[in-house]
């Protein structure tokens, strides 16, 4: 029987790569664990080994097609003694697959139970798609655009604030030879060398305190963590060293320096792997925390975090990482810390967001605006400081607001902007504040269950008509 | 304090036992009269004192070079004295008064000095480690001859931070001299109680870091092994473990009543190992100094500790606005 050899995923959060090399040809006959092709992802080249023993009957896939989505099949595998129509027969069929890939059908196609075992689920998140696009502010008028990834502007921002000064250097598990567990730093190894892309050992605690103490010395570090949920193992050097140091010397010396890595659920990594920190560290007097949605911001508050005087958290997305986004062409492109933006205009209901919450964000307002209801939508970038006065400003106009984050309900951003609202614009609030969020439960792995977990594009939606009395 | 080296006591000027007297005297009468303040209540929370233990940080100050960098514990005080902060700045700090260190927000265990690079006072067990760590590898980075010393407690040479440090320091071969003051009690806890191998100096070894236990009380022997220790660093050889075996006279903090120990133990100590008898003993008996002018050095130092206490209760409490002052730079 003829079995269909599918795109594989390769990492949690991939949908789609590219086909880079066949390493076999039509007729060869492959062992399990033999390499069969080389397949990039947005992270990494990765080699793609035979489960199976058999022969290859028919190669679906040319090599150097790119965007090859996840589960397409991209080649046929004949057993012993099948001939080459097995394969003609299974290629016709997986043509029909593609077909139903095309029609926006995104389960992967288990009704042939022989290719179960190579099919591999979807990540919950992955129905993302694109991300909605919003306008930037302050941008000289005649200035070019490129599109960008997330991935690409957060480098670039960090290239050319290395290349600004000698004093700014960055520090993490796999960010040099590796080029970065996310390839976020792709190239800067080569391009600065091995004394200021430093490779550490698996040790956040201790490498976060050396950083510290490199920054007490007037140096500016940029630690990366693989993903926000190791910083809970240095997060006493970050919070009782970094932050506390300028207030408890009197101003004599702090910590210039950012913490920076992926923040929030990626994909099927379950509860360990999967937290947004946004409102622990927004907590944190002498802490400054940025959370960007667009890749202009990512690359304006990257930039601007790197020059700030004072230790500053910043929590991306890993689903975001592959997001494109226009960038502007500018030499020095920088966005204040601490300034919300208007991503949308309306009048009946304020939308507050931030980070990959802006996704469900803006999904909901576009929905919205099919029934009448016009929501103005804020990206606050910023949770500390807090633009406030743009959270009030909006709701003196709207009379209704709506909070989405990915965190925890208990404690959360959300809850701060209620009381902010609560305690200055309570004349002005014609429904209670209603913070999206969510779920309080640790992340399940379960791929039905993690979808149940995270915050939804129709919660936003119930929530804004609630508030609205739709 | 068997395998601990002595001091070859060779070569040793008059002027250099002077100084060493003059300064753990003043260390010796700065606490004393802190923990008076503190008994008077006009010094809140906790206040480590550094009795008995002067000699370590006397030493490495000796032999340590301008540029050179220090961090340390929350029983701070007599490393700010050694590096040559101004008395007067400690103890308001201490009295949590506008003319400290700090303005009065940091208090006995955060205080800083950017211009002695003094850099704290720190009050969790064990972060100044990669702290100072991370002050050798600045000094690496931008290709400077200073060293720093990250100084911590038997207690912290448990702390799993410690050996993250120094597996990446020897990595990266960062000059870093870790001081464990050995004291022999974290808080109450002997140091048979809570480590299962007493040997402190041989924790580096699996790092490759080189380690050697010092007699604590005996300055000179303190100074020897610093400037062992700092030609090492210097050299570009990588981080030097030094065990100073040493002793504090006082409770953990004020608020500790040592019930851990014996007054004998204590007492035997004092009268057998006081670093400041050490070196006075040498100085007499080798005719260095004469009793008129040992006196006269205690009455100095008496005159400045007094002036420091009376400069940290005459300082007014910090304005209300500094509440909110030095939170962002």
């Amino acid at each position: 029987m003829a079995t269909k050899i599918l795109m594989p995923a390769l990492s949690p959060t991939m949908e789609e790569g590219t086909l880079a090399k066949w390493m076999v040809k039509e007729g060869d006959t492959v062992a399990s664990g033999d390499i069969m092709a080389e397949i990039e992802t947005d992270k990494a080249t990765m080699e793609f080994e035979a489960v199976d023993e058999g022969v290859i009957g028919k190669i679906l896939i040319e090599e150097g097609t790119e965007g090859v989505k996840v589960n397409t099949p991209i080649a046929v595998l004949l057993e012993e003694g099948e001939d080459a129509s097995a394969a003609e027969d299974a290629a016709s069929s997986a043509q029909d697959d593609r077909a139903d890939e095309d029609s926006g059908d995104s389960e992967a196609d288990s009704s042939d139970g022989d290719d179960s075992a190579e099919v591999s689920t979807k990540p919950a998140a992955q129905a993302a798609g694109d991300m909605p696009e919003i306008p930037m502010e302050n941008i000289p008028e005649g200035t070019k655009f490129k599109k960008q990834t997330v991935r690409e502007a957060i480098r670039d921002a960090m290239a050319e604030e290395m290349r600004r000064t000698e004093e700014v250097f960055l520090m993490g598990e796999e960010v040099g030879e590796y080029q970065g567990a996310y390839k976020i730093s792709q190239g800067l190894l080569e391009e600065f060398g091995a004394r200021r892309v430093i490779d550490t050992p698996i040790t956040e605690h201790g490498f976060t305190g050396i950083a510290v103490g490199a920054a007490f010395a007037g140096l500016r570090p940029i630690v990366e963590f693989m993903t926000f949920n190791f910083a809970m193992q240095a997060i006493d050097q970050i919070i009782n060293s970094a932050a506390k140091t300028l207030y408890m010397s009197g101003g004599q010396m702090g910590a210039p320096m950012v913490f920076r890595g992926p923040n929030g659920a990626a994909a099927r990594v379950g509860a360990q792997h999967s937290q947004d920190y946004a409102a622990w560290y927004a907590q944190i007097p002498g802490l400054k925390v940025v959370m960007p949605y667009t890749a202009a911001d990512y690359k304006g508050l990257m930039k601007s975090a790197i020059r700030d005087p004072n230790p500053v958290i910043f929590l991306e997305n890993e689903i975001l990482y592959g997001q494109s986004f226009d960038v502007p062409e500018m030499d020095d492109f920088t966005v204040p810390i601490g300034k919300a933006k208007i991503a949308r205009e309306g009048d009946d209901v304020t939308i507050v967001s931030f980070g990959i919450g802006m996704k469900y964000a803006l999904e909901a307002a576009d929905a919205l605006a099919e029934e009448g209801i016009n929501a103005e939508v804020l990206d606050l970038r910023s949770l500390r400081p807090m633009d406030t006065d743009a959270i009030i400003k909006s709701v003196k106009k709207t009379n209704r607001c709506v909070t989405v984050e990915e965190g925890f309900p208990v404690a959360s951003i959300g809850n701060y902007i209620s009381s902010v609202l609560m305690q200055q614009a309570f004349d002005y609030l014609d429904a209670p504040v209603i913070n999206c969020t969510g779920k309080d439960v640790p992340m399940p792995y379960a791929a039905n269950l993690e979808k149940l977990a995270l915050i939804t594009t129709p919660e936003v939606i119930e929530a804004v008509k609630s508030v609205t009395y739709r | 304090m068997a395998a601990a080296k002595k001091s070859s006591k060779s070569n040793v000027s008059a002027e250099e036992l002077m100084s060493h007297y003059r300064e753990m005297l003043m260390i010796r009468r700065f606490e004393e009269k802190a923990g008076q303040l503190y008994g008077m209540g006009l010094i809140g929370g906790f206040c480590h004192l550094y009795i008995g233990q002067e000699a370590v940080v006397v030493g490495l100050e000796y032999a340590a070079k301008e540029g050179d960098q220090r961090v340390t514990s929350y029983r701070d005080h007599g490393h700010m004295l050694a590096c040559g902060m101004d008395p007067k700045g400690v103890m308001a700090e201490l009295t949590g008064r506008e003319g400290g260190y700090s303005k009065g927000k940091g208090g006995s265990m955060h205080m800083f000095s950017a211009e002695k690079r003094f850099y704290g006072g720190h009050g969790i067990v064990g972060a100044q480690v990669p702290i100072g760590a991370g002050l050798a590898f600045a000094n690496k980075y931008r290709g400077t001859d200073d060293v720093s010393f990250a100084y911590f407690g038997d207690g912290a040479a448990n702390q799993g931070q410690v050996y993250e440090t120094f597996n990446m320091a020897s990595l990266w071969k960062l000059p870093c001299i870790f001081v464990i003051e050995n004291n022999q009690y974290a808080m109450g806890t002997s140091l048979q109680r809570g480590s299962s191998t007493p040997e402190l100096y041989t924790r580096g070894e699996a790092f490759g870091i080189p380690g050697e236990a010092v007699d604590g009380m005996d300055v000179l022997a303190v100074k020897e092994a610093g400037e062992r220790a700092l030609a090492h660093c210097r050299a570009g050889e990588g981080p030097y473990i030094l065990e100073m075996k040493t002793y504090r006279y006082r409770g953990h903090s004020m608020s500790d009543p040592a019930k851990y120990r014996t007054r004998e133990e204590v007492q035997k100590i004092k009268s057998e190992k006081d670093p400041i008898d050490h070196v006075r003993d040498l100085l007499v008996t080798g005719k260095h100094a004469t009793e008129d002018e040992l006196k006269a050095i205690d009455k100095e130092v008496k005159k400045i500790v007094s002036e420091a206490a009376d400069f940290a209760t005459e300082s007014p409490e910090p304005a209300l606005d500094e509440l909110y002052t030095d939170i962002y730079a």
